[in-house]
């Protein structure tokens, strides 16, 4: 049994190496400076990198988190401190539901009640989209963080004369504030590689921009179409931006690592 | 720093029931807590002292399905009025539990100024005056000076059930409630919250809730029995455990049940 779970490990881990070791061996050879600083070139040409994307998918990402991650926390610490009735139910069972809904459902609905309406393709679109994809999860991150705050700690701070809504900020949110950034990060990263609602909505963009009312390019939309473009030199970009994407979604992996240590060094 | 408080201020509960939907786990107490006193509430365990300590600051109500009837008097005036906030009302009720509850993410300085910060309005020289005045009276200042910026959570379990009385203490209320505040504490813990209750006595009148007897005859007054929701006994606490007047309390004082 032992050695059959040990086997079945083995395979995980190695699928996620092969991944890394392919796309090192693919992408890192075209990783230098101008690659992180450049525009890319006309088709055809060779050289340029993909600092439109990079700037583009922080922008989009950034203000997804904006919008989405006070909505998720919220959600989640009125689910954990309030959501024991039906109106608590509903919201969890719509997060749940949510949380399972195909991307591209979310890109479609977000097409449809924001892209249409404004005439084109934005960037603020993109974000809102992948807010709507966070916030179920974030939710539920913070919900269950909140939950495991000792019931005793609540008590002794609404005994001592703190009202409900400080002791829910001020000890119980504080208290689980760890877990609540850790699952933040985990969001961030989750949607940072999200593809299929940014093709409706943030379009992708040849050009550098950064007006969130144009279409924007991110890491995944370049990976998108120069993976699927027909010359060599955008497949080449592809791996590459995929090692970037794949680094950054790694370094926001670490940091919630990190966060979680400091955290209970901290409290130690 | 406070003045003893007024010697005719009192606790007094009046036909108090306190219920779980509709059971009621407290029946119809009434009891006197005299102003400087220590009052032991004994009983074997599930005969509703624990809950009936929390009907005294309102702490019963948060329960799922808690409620109350009756009247807790503090001072002559009913806290279940209905103009009474009961957030208020903890500020002068300080309370603390069987397992120290710290707030980990606070240093020791800001557990025992958190009392005082949600009341707001204070200059920093009166924090500091507030926190070393209930960080003595809890006989924790000399271990503690030096560390005051420190996590609470480096704190040993007794030091840390000091710090709850401290923090609970730091606010100035008038009345203690302590839920079986030794009940996770070793022998040397035990013993520094028991004198603790004689020092605390002079300024606060204490009621605590204990499964242990000697504690109970060690540190208290009057003793109150409860079996199963019922007040059998109250009495000063030598008479009450030499000459108890119904049989229950003698059955539970002399180990027969319980």
């Amino acid at each position: 049994m032992t050695a059959v779970v040990a086997v079945l490990s083995l395979v995980a881990v190695l699928a996620l190496v092969l991944i890394l070791g392919y796309l090192v061996a693919k992408g890192a050879s075209s990783l230098d400076w101008s690659f992180f600083v450049k525009n890319p070139v006309p088709a055809g040409q060779s050289g340029g990198g993909v600092a439109n994307a990079i700037v583009g998918t922080m922008i989009i990402v950034g203000l997804a988190a904006l919008i989405g991650l006070p909505i998720g926390i919220g959600t989640g610490l009125y689910l954990a401190e309030y959501g024991s009735g039906r109106l608590g139910w509903t919201v969890r069972f719509v997060a749940d539901v949510l949380n399972g809904t195909p991307s591209i459902v979310v890109g479609i609905f977000a097409w449809t009640w924001l892209v249409r309406p404004m005439g084109h393709f934005s960037a603020l679109a993109g974000s809102v989209a992948l807010a709507v994809l966070m916030v179920p999860m974030i939710a539920r991150t913070t919900e269950e963080m909140v939950r495991l705050v000792p019931h005793s700690l609540r008590e002794a701070a609404l005994a001592l004369g703190y009202p409900r809504w400080r002791t829910s900020l001020r000890i119980i949110a504080r208290t689980a504030l760890a877990g609540i950034l850790t699952g933040c990060l985990v969001g961030v990263a989750r949607i940072a590689g999200e593809t299929a609602p940014l093709l409706f909505t943030a379009l992708g963009n040849l050009n550098f921009s950064t007006s969130i009312l144009q279409p924007m390019q991110t890491l995944s939309l370049q990976i998108f179409t120069y993976g699927t473009g027909p010359f060599d030199e955008w497949h080449r970009l592809a791996w590459a931006a995929a090692l970037v994407l794949m680094g950054l979604v790694l370094v926001l992996a670490l940091a919630a690592r990190w966060a979680v240590r400091s955290r209970h060094g901290a409290a130690r | 720093m406070a003045q003893p408080a007024d010697a005719r201020l009192q606790l007094e509960a009046v036909r108090l029931t306190a219920l779980y939907g509709r059971r009621a786990v407290v029946k119809d107490v009434s009891i006197l807590f005299p102003a400087h006193t220590v009052t032991a509430v004994i009983g074997p365990s599930g005969c509703g002292k624990s809950t009936f300590l929390r009907c005294l600051n309102r702490m019963h109500e948060l329960s799922d399905g808690g409620w109350v009837t009756g009247s807790v008097l503090l001072d002559g005036a009913d806290v279940y009025d209905a103009g009474v906030d009961p957030v208020q009302l903890r500020r002068r009720i300080g309370m603390v539990f069987q397992r120290p509850t710290p707030f980990p993410t606070m240093t020791i300085y800001d557990n025992v100024a958190a009392g005082l910060r949600v009341n707001g309005g204070r200059s920093h020289g009166d924090l500091d005056a507030a926190v070393e005045r209930a960080l003595r009276q809890a006989a924790l200042w000399d271990e503690v000076k030096d560390r005051l910026k420190k996590s609470a959570l480096d704190l040993s379990g007794g030091q840390q059930q000091r710090l709850c009385i401290a923090r609970a203490l730091a606010p100035e209320p008038e009345v203690l409630l302590l839920d079986e505040p030794t009940a996770s504490l070793d022998p040397a813990g035990t013993q520094r919250i028991e004198e603790l209750c004689h020092e605390l006595k002079r300024r606060y009148t204490i009621v605590i809730v204990t499964h242990n007897l000697q504690q109970a005859g060690r540190v208290s007054d009057y003793t109150a029995f409860f079996y199963v929701g019922d007040l059998v006994e109250v009495g000063r606490t030598e008479q009450l455990f030499t000459k108890p007047t119904r049989e229950q309390t003698e059955a539970y004082i002399t180990g027969r049940f319980g």
